[in-house]
């Protein structure tokens, strides 16, 4: 780029040389009626996952579908809050909107009776000794803050129980 | 299904991004800053604004910043009966193409006639209505979409084009422009 010249009345003035362009979009979410009812389930302290009737995968949250055999689930399978890290990430890098102190775990969890993992925090531990095979259960916010909504679940902590054996988590790491 | 609820949660994705302007836009937002409209001189002579930073015709750098008026003529116009979030009106308003006093180009912009339609005509003289310079102890504030009530450098620094009470003979004027450039 060649040398700018410019008039008199810019000339000795601070230039301008960024502006904020942000980009907003604002949506009406619809969680539609699987996920409604596992977070309407969620605020009754229940996780409840559905059954694929083909492959017998149980999907926790459920979506309403089987995602490899495409068939409509609607057996419902109670599961517990206790579940085995399959993998983790620590986080060290500190994100706009999150309210957690760096560094911190976010792990996926199989939770028990399930075939497919969640995402959600592990606390009450070092980030160091978190490790795949690791018992942990979930922490609830107060009966009062329970909602429709996973942050209805504060973390997961672990539960005190010996390592999961790999073979009963190998499929989902 | 017996007759449960479907859950639904406002959603707001926002990318919160900065760019960086270069010198060429540089010099029009430090002139929307400073309360005049800039624009550069085209190879062939012709004064572009806003200003680009490449020849249209020849791709060669263009580097002469040239101060045009504050006042010019709607060129064409499109009239927005129902403003949408984030516009710069949330009264009916018109989008101008507007040629300002020594420009050879025209640029969008707001158009303000109080919600009339037709007041709005091809030809007439508008001239920019501008917000007020931030005094000197007054911090900026840094993270306003729409720039902040004053001006910083920012397209609404300009709050919108509005008519020149005294048209007389813009629509003649725009005439024998296009004459010219015939």
């Amino acid at each position: 780029m060649s040398e700018i010249t410019l008039p008199a009345s810019l000339q000795g003035v601070a230039p301008v040389k960024s502006i904020r362009t942000p980009a907003s979009l604002e949506y009406q979410y619809s969680a539609g009626r699987a996920s409604s009812r596992f977070l309407n389930n969620v605020a009754q302290k229940r996780l409840v996952g559905q059954r694929c009737p083909t492959c017998l995968k149980v999907y926790v949250p459920p979506r309403g579908s089987c995602p490899t055999c495409g068939v409509a689930t609607d057996e419902d399978v109670e599961l517990t809050d206790n579940g085995t890290i399959t993998s983790f990430c620590v986080v060290n890098v500190p994100f706009m909107g999150t309210l957690m102190d760096i560094p911190y775990v976010s792990a996926l969890i199989v939770l028990d009776g399930s075939d497919i993992p969640i995402m959600h925090l592990i606390q009450e531990v070092p980030y160091d000794e978190v490790h795949p095979g690791m018992r942990v259960e979930a922490v609830w916010v107060p009966d009062d803050e329970i909602g429709a909504t996973l942050e209805s679940i504060r973390y997961f902590r672990p539960n005190g129980e010996p390592d999961a054996p790999f073979d009963s988590y190998k499929e989902n790491v | 299904m017996d007759g449960e609820q479907v859950l639904t949660a406002p959603v707001t994705i926002e990318y919160p991004f900065r760019r960086t302007t270069g010198p060429v836009i540089g010099a029009f937002m430090t002139g929307l800053r400073e309360g005049l409209i800039v624009g550069i001189r085209g190879a062939d002579g012709r004064v572009l604004v806003p200003p680009q930073e490449y020849d249209p015709l020849t791709a060669e750098d263009l580097t002469e910043i040239v101060e045009v008026g504050n006042a010019g003529v709607v060129t064409t116009w499109c009239w927005i009966d129902e403003p949408l979030e984030g516009q710069p009106f949330d009264r009916s308003f018109a989008w101008a193409l507007v040629r300002l006093d020594g420009a050879d180009t025209a640029m969008v912009h707001a158009l303000d006639t109080g919600g009339d339609p037709s007041a709005v005509h091809t030809g007439m003289r508008v001239q920019a209505r501008w917000r007020p310079a931030r005094p000197a102890d007054v911090e900026a504030d840094s993270k306003a979409d729409d720039g902040g009530r004053y001006r910083e450098g920012h397209i609404l620094d300009i709050e919108c084009f509005e008519p020149v009470t005294d048209s007389a003979g813009a629509i003649d004027q725009l005439a024998a422009d296009q004459e010219v450039a015939r």
